[in-house]
């Protein structure tokens, strides 16, 4: 039997499919370090369908909705499944919402919302290439000028 | 007042509506807009009477404060504000949404001015009167655009398939980006005259292409000047540049002068929001081209328009 790299979890969510050098990312982004229970990370797997990818195994956590659209931004080949005793229960969808509310700064300095208490909102133009407009300061911003709240 | 917030359907209403940013305005409603403001230049009657308009000016702008407020006594209406934000409570470190949230109990209609880019919008989310931009850092300044927009049709009698360039610093020239977006609409063919360095942002371009307009990037102005219908001038600032070699090789190419205009269209016109230092002449304000001082007249009927609009009195 071919041995398991990452052991398997009972209950909680796999991400799957991360682009390697994402990996670290997805953990840093969702805040993974400072749960209690188990994660389980690595990067630099083989894959079929990429040449290599990162995995994460999250026990005893759902992610939500919104932490699904933030590794829709870092990993967009992500797959996301919530696993209940073993197998998987729900199959995340990952595309992007036509907002994307609290999720990344606005790389303005001048923006609003870099100024004051107020959440940001992006309005996504496209998805390949990703492009985004500041609901508030109008100004795009590309995959590059993403920084993840 | 009861905030509206999807676009009218059947009859066109703007009653309880924003004004923040042009690109909120499809052609029907700039035209809307623009058909107003001809009537409010007719108008004699105190169409807002008992109206109350605050304005808010967190940065100073004489101008936009004052034709504001010239717009609403002319409706009939009273004034309430600030120009000077150092006695407002955002002095005291106040959040722009509680400002507003304490206002709007005093008027009828918001105006605000800020220096941070979207802070009208925020303004607007948070108040349940209507809030109209005065101004928000380089992002919008909408009703310099409706009076552009005016004044380009009031001068040339349409809008619709002009030739129009637009002059000097399109890089940092936010009046340039919201008018060239709204000329979007009516299939204008624009000219885009700059140097290098302070070229129209790729983004903005990136939107006319989406929309199908016809542009064309140019660095020397005498070779387009004589097919354009209006030209947009604007001021090139020495502090954008880094070199001030580099300003100093660029800015005469810039100036418009007299010996500039032979060869125009009898019917060109002249814009600039204003205020000039060096880039238009004083020789051009007595030709038939310059329209940049009946431009700022505009701004009172204009944003006359707009005040009754969004308090839902029809001209």
């Amino acid at each position: 039997m071919k041995e398991l790299r990452v052991s398997a979890i009972k209950d909680g969510t796999v991400i799957d499919h991360i682009p390697s050098k994402s990996t670290f990312k997805v953990v840093e982004v969702l805040n993974l370090s400072k749960l209690d229970d188990a994660v389980m990370v690595a990067q630099n797997l083989k894959s079929k369908k990429m040449k290599l990818k990162g995995i994460v195994k999250v026990a005893g956590k759902e992610l939500t909705q919104e932490e699904v659209n933030k590794i829709a931004l870092l990993a967009p080949t992500a797959t996301v499944n919530i696993i209940k005793n073993y197998s998987v229960r729900k199959k995340m969808n990952l595309e992007l919402p036509e907002m994307l509310k609290g999720i990344i700064k606005c790389a303005n300095p001048k923006c609003i919302t870099n100024n004051d208490m107020v959440e940001t909102k992006f309005h996504v133009r496209s998805t390949k290439p990703l492009r985004v407009q500041c609901h508030y300061c109008e100004r795009y911003m590309t995959e590059n000028d993403l920084e993840i709240l | 007042m009861q905030k509206r917030v999807a676009r009218p359907k059947k009859k066109m209403s703007f009653k309880g509506r924003d004004v923040i940013s042009i690109r909120d305005f499809n052609k029907q409603e700039i035209l809307h807009v623009l058909r107003t403001a001809e009537k409010m230049e007719k108008n004699r009657k105190p169409l807002l009477k008992g109206k109350i308009l605050a304005t808010l000016f967190f940065e100073p702008s004489t101008r936009t404060r004052l034709s504001f407020e010239s717009a609403m006594h002319r409706l009939g209406g009273r004034v309430i504000g600030f120009a000077d934000p150092s006695v407002s409570s955002t002095a005291k470190g106040e959040s722009l949404p509680d400002s507003i949230k304490i206002v709007e109990g005093y008027a009828d209609v918001i105006v605000i001015r800020h220096p941070l880019e979207g802070a009208a919008r925020v303004a607007a989310e948070a108040a349940s009167v209507p809030v109209i931009n005065g101004g928000d850092g380089a992002n919008q300044h909408p009703t310099q655009t409706f009076l552009d927009l005016y004044t380009i049709k009031k001068t040339k009698g349409k809008l619709s398939g002009l030739k129009v360039g637009f002059l000097g610093d399109l890089k940092y020239g936010r009046t340039v980006h919201s008018l060239a977006h709204a000329l979007s609409y009516f299939g204008v063919e624009m000219y885009f005259i700059s140097p290098e360095s302070l070229r129209m942002p790729d983004d903005d371009l990136y939107e006319l292409k989406q929309k199908g307009v016809k542009y064309h990037e140019v660095k020397d102005l005498k070779k387009v000047i004589g097919k354009l219908d209006v030209l947009y001038a604007t001021r090139i600032q020495k502090e954008r540049f880094p070199d001030p070699l580099e300003y100093k090789k660029v800015k005469d190419a810039y100036i418009l002068d007299r010996s500039l205009l032979k060869g125009v269209k009898k019917d060109l016109k002249i814009l600039h929001p204003l205020p000039r230092v060096n880039e238009i002449n004083y020789n051009i304000d007595d030709t038939p081209h310059a329209a940049y001082f009946g431009q700022a007249r505009n701004g009172v009927p204009v944003r006359q328009a707009l005040l009754a609009l969004v308090l839902g009195v029809e001209a």
